[in-house]
């Protein structure tokens, strides 16, 4: 089964290329015990990261470890526990702004994830401050969470909501940016890197273009903090968002990273404990920021656990983690490609190992069935982009998404298998 | 405390093998749908749509005079377990009594959702659709079909003689 391509390769790349030293990729992948199990009588192929990333014992055990050692609220009681409760939850927001380079753990807030954290905005920032006639300006290529909030606040509030349009190789097409930012645009929101097509977008550049056209700008992180390093500075980000999960971190995790200004814009959307200062019969006032966003008892557990993660990722390295990523990719569209049958969906030079693709005559659900009994854990469907889908054609593809635990010979096991499946499903026709 | 090793020893619930679900039978009312197509005249239309995959069908069907199906097709896109489904479904409906089809819609669905026990029921191949009853995500994939064939005959029954008027 498969070949025996070794993992040496890239080590041996980078030894050639100079000093970096790779980390030893098989002891971190030793450390995800999902991935020590068989699914179906086979080793499991996990390529759904994109979806959701497995977790490494430590994030694990860090967040059982709250429960059993130091079970307390945060930020309320006047005792050991909960002190050391808020000072684990409280360094993990700042740990989530440092990793995104943003302005600080002040104007960061915790929430479940990254559709919380967008939502967020769409209901404390953009539907208290827009008008009709205003603009939102989306990009074809947003993930439904970067897209619905939007036409909410669109519903709600008479602005307009815009796309800028994906070409066939499935980058933005910026001709017509100047047109559609005009002078209206009060809020620029696109995604870092697609989903689905695994595009890394100029952000940068349509940041400045914002900015200049008047417009705040949110990016939505989801994709790329997995993958690459990401700097909210860098990218001239008002709003950052994303999740834990995708990062191998516990799921009912995110953050909303702001700039204090724009933070500071916001009303809150969620009522309760923990958001208030003063709380009269009929008005309070609202909590420093960020505090005034987060209303209930947050998810505790979660966060410390997520604690973990974000030193996993800082201990591999993001610069290391990006070559690891580089080097599956290009094995993953290599053998992807040689498929008979097999069309990848866009073809963006700078991209990450997110890869759709449609086989033919193969619906793409019985495509996932069919790999399942090999244990290879891949999508098909929507994606949660159906407008995107449509413009290439598609109501369903197939994606395949690594992260830096694979193995370059697990695209060996699922080229083979796709090959199988085409094959069973063609029958006779073949 | 977490325990690597007990978790990853135990393999969780393990449905039935995927080759169950794309057994031969199935596979070939997939790749040789029966009565796979529209029709021209007299029929009663319906449309279902799973969002989901994207997957859709049109069930035509022309009713006789005596309340029995006269001619059943269907058309659109889907996977294999739709297809296959769509095929089993048309070629047990011709010449059958709408009121004993529309039960037998409403006892299919029961038994993919797993609420009754699967039982064939004198419909020819419908046991090979048992094993998607272990794929729930897959339930709808297969119900689609006959979800159409109850919307039709539901439309039909409106208009009971039903033909061009």
């Amino acid at each position: 089964m498969g070949t025996h391509r070794e993992n040496a390769d890239a080590q041996a790349a980078g030894a050639a290329a100079g000093a970096v030293r790779e980390p030893d990729w098989e002891r971190v992948r030793g450390d995800f015990p999902v991935l020590h199990r068989l699914v179906r009588g086979r080793p499991l192929v996990y390529f759904d990261n994109a979806a959701t990333t497995q977790k490494p014992a430590i994030v694990i055990r860090t967040e059982c470890e709250y429960y059993g050692t130091c079970t307390a609220n945060v930020h309320r009681a006047i005792h050991f526990m909960a002190e050391e409760a808020t000072r684990r939850y409280e360094a993990v927001r700042a740990a989530a702004a440092r990793f995104v380079d943003a302005p600080g753990a002040a104007s960061t807030v915790v929430t479940r994830g990254t559709t919380e954290a967008i939502n967020l905005v769409a209901r404390g920032w953009a539907i208290p401050r827009l008008k009709p006639g205003d603009r939102i300006l989306v990009t074809g290529m947003e993930h439904h969470s970067n897209l619905v909030p939007w036409q909410m606040a669109a519903r709600a509030t008479g602005a307009e909501l815009r796309s800028i349009p994906v070409d066939d190789a499935g980058e933005l097409d910026l001709r017509r940016l100047p047109e559609l930012l005009g002078n209206r645009t009060r809020l620029l929101a696109l995604t870092h890197v697609s989903n689905v097509l695994g595009t890394v977008n100029p952000v940068r550049q349509l940041a400045d273009a914002a900015h200049a056209a008047g417009a705040a700008v949110l990016v939505d992180a989801a994709q790329s903090v997995a993958h690459m390093p990401v700097s909210m500075a860098a990218l001239g980000a008002d709003f950052l968002a994303f999740s834990g999960h995708k990062m191998c971190g516990p799921t009912g995790v995110g953050f909303l990273c702001a700039r204090p200004e724009r933070l500071e814009e916001m009303e809150p959307v969620f009522g309760g404990g923990e958001m208030i200062a003063r709380v009269e019969e009929t008005e309070s006032t609202w909590a420093e920021i960020p505090h005034r966003f987060e209303a209930g008892t947050p998810n505790i557990a979660g966060v410390i656990g997520m604690g973990a993660a974000f030193e996993v990722f800082s201990e591999l390295g993001m610069d290391a983690v990006q070559r690891r990523d580089a080097m599956l990719t290009r094995v993953a569209l290599e053998q992807l490609a040689a498929v008979p049958g097999l069309r990848i969906v866009g073809a963006a030079p700078d991209r990450i190992g997110v890869v759709a693709f449609a086989l033919e005559d193969a619906h793409p659900h019985d495509v996932a069935q069919l790999l399942d009994r090999d244990g290879i854990a891949i999508r098909a469907g929507h994606m949660c982009a159906q407008p995107l889908l449509r413009r290439f054609g598609h109501a369903a593809l197939n994606r395949a998404s690594l992260a830096f635990y694979n193995r370059p010979e697990e695209f060996d096991v699922l080229a083979e298998s796709l090959v199988r499946a085409r094959r069973a499903l063609a029958g006779g026709r073949e | 405390m977490y325990s690597p090793s007990r978790w990853s020893a135990r393999g969780g619930p393990s449905p039935v093998d995927a080759n169950d679900l794309y057994q031969e039978v199935l596979l070939d009312h997939f790749r040789h749908p029966r009565n796979h197509g529209t029709l021209a005249d007299g029929e009663v239309l319906a449309d279902e749509e799973n969002p989901n995959c994207g997957d859709r069908i049109r069930l035509a069907v022309r009713l006789a005079p005596d309340g029995t199906v006269a001619d059943i097709r269907f058309d659109g896109r889907g996977c294999a377990i739709s297809t296959a489904s769509a095929s089993i479904m048309t070629a047990h409906a011709r010449g059958r009594p709408a009121g004993e089809l529309s039960d037998l819609a409403d006892r299919f669905s029961a038994m993919m959702r797993a609420e009754i026990p699967f039982e064939e029921g004198g419909v020819e191949d419908l046991a090979a659709l048992a094993g998607v009853r272990s794929f729930p995500l897959r339930v709808k994939c297969a119900t689609m079909a006959w979800h159409a064939l109850k919307k039709a005959l539901a439309r039909a029954a409106e208009k009971p003689f039903s033909g061009r008027s």
